[in-house]
């Protein structure tokens, strides 16, 4: 499965390379790697007590389908049914969700906020990358041109929060314009991802730190502060950055209030 | 302009409606160009080539996928499932309840309706509309398909196919 070659592009559910397909000459011209031709070996789901490993071949609808997925890591199916619509699920791929590097990614923020960390191997060696940690810029990653992820391994934890929130324009099949992922455990504490808000989907470590402290949040704009510490928004064709910024800290305040968790809804 | 993937070829042996199928495939021909204009298929249609109309869905190993965007050579030792090889028979509901207008997105309607019909289990995911959001209508206004799938699904059961 490994390749010396990196002129290969390696190709998993095709759902990003292959879009416009017949018209993208300069994509028809590249020689690819099929690794979906890996799928009976590599698609498996593997639990063990302390983590559970996603195979580079797993599907969104290999994950739906699992009850144990399903049951511990909700946020991640969550995310799953948002990814396009089943034609998608049933073909894209977590990995290929991480490697195409979209900052409207909606499997990478989830995965992010359960810790996820990327088994990436070439010919070379192997190595694990946190994914909090594998993206360096827009669409640019740590993971070397000869590298494949062969694997995502996802800690097991007692989660107390976790859920997944996207603002889009339609229901289904819609780019994500702000999306927010966020888990709690006792344990390791806050995780706060923003998605589709800079040029990369980021930890938020000024909105983590303030859900861990002892200040009040009653309002959306008790967020803002740490949300412009963090992060500067995008601005492009699907939305404004004075929009995002607005509206992320809207999603993740009410999203908190509805489990209340957190947020202070006395007047007090 | 002929590119160098033009002259080459490669090898699959797949299922195709039960049959099948192997041949040499241009690496740049996708899934619903070898259905369509190599195998004489012509029920999956091409809509948008980009993934969102559901137009051209097929079942890949049981499961509705998008065959424009699946290579053919991906398909080597898939079993692939189009529309001509449904029983017309199981489709009656979809055209009672005014699932099809102007026909486009009908075959693609038709297999990821029949792919929840055979897999009730499937619901547990996703509501009909959501599982159908995959399959865009411009005709509809997908109350006829919702109707249509969901009797064809309480025929289903009161078949006994339902476990
Ligand atoms: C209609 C439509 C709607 C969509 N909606 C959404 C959405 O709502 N949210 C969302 O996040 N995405 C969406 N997508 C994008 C896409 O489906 C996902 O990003 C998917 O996870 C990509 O996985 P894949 O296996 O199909 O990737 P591929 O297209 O096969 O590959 C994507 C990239 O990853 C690389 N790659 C794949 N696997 C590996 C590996 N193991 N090692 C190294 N590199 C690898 C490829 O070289 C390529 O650069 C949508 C796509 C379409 C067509
Ligand atoms: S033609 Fe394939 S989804 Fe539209
Ligand atoms: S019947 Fe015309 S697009 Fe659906």
């Amino acid at each position: 499965m490994l390749t010396e070659e990196p002129a290969l592009t390696p190709i998993a559910g095709g759902t990003d390379l292959l879009v416009h397909w017949p018209g993208n000459l300069e994509a028809r011209k590249r020689d690819y790697l099929d690794l979906s031709r890996l799928r009976e070996s590599q698609s498996g789901i593997v639990w063990e007590d302390d983590r559970v490993t996603l195979g580079p071949l797993t599907t969104y609808w290999d994950a739906i389908t699992d009850d144990r997925f399903k049951k511990e890591f909700p946020i991640l199916i969550v995310a799953a049914r948002q990814v396009g619509a089943v034609q998608i699920q049933t073909r894209g791929t977590w990995a290929g969700n991480i490697c195409n590097g979209s900052p409207v990614a909606d499997g990478v923020p989830a995965l992010m906020a359960v810790d996820a960390q990327v088994e990436l191997r070439s010919a070379k060696g192997s190595e694990t990358i946190p994914l909090d940690r594998f993206y360096t810029g827009y669409k640019q990653s740590r993971m070397q041109s000869d590298q494949l992820v062969t694997g995502i391994t996802i800690p097991r934890r007692q989660f107390t929060t976790q859920f997944f929130e996207k603002v889009g324009s339609r229901k289904a099949q819609a780019i994500t314009k702000v999306g927010v992922a966020v888990t709690h455990s006792d344990e390791t504490g806050w995780r706060v991802v923003s998605n589709a808000m800079a040029a990369v989907i980021m930890r938020c470590g000024e909105i983590e730190a303030l859900l861990s402290s002892d200040a009040k949040i009653r309002k959306p704009e008790d967020l803002l502060g740490a949300v412009d510490a963090d992060m500067t928004p995008i601005d492009d064709l699907r939305s404004t950055a004075a929009y995002r910024r607005t509206v992320f800290a809207r999603i993740l305040f009410h999203a908190l209030r509805e489990r209340n968790v957190r947020v202070s809804t006395d007047a007090g | 302009m002929p590119d160098a993937h033009e002259t080459n070829t490669i090898p699959i042996d797949c299922t195709i409606n039960g049959e099948r199928v192997a041949m040499d495939v241009n690496p740049s021909w996708r899934l619903l160009d070898l259905l369509r204009d190599h195998l004489g298929l012509t029920g999956a249609k091409e809509g948008c080539g980009e993934g969102e109309c559901g137009a051209c869905t097929v079942r890949i190993d049981g499961l509705p996928a998008n065959s424009c965007l699946v290579l053919a050579a991906q398909a080597h030792g898939c079993n692939v499932e189009t529309v001509e090889s449904l029983d017309p028979e199981s489709l009656g509901h979809l055209h009672e309840c005014g699932t099809t207008q102007c026909g486009a997105c009908t075959p693609g309607v038709v297999i990821t309706a029949d792919w929840i019909r055979n897999n009730p289990d499937s619901l547990e995911h996703g509501s009909i509309r959501s599982l159908m959001a995959g399959n865009l209508c411009r005709c509809t206004g997908y109350d006829g398909i919702i109707d249509g799938v969901r009797a064809s699904i309480d025929a289903g059961a009161s078949k006994g196919n339902r476990s």
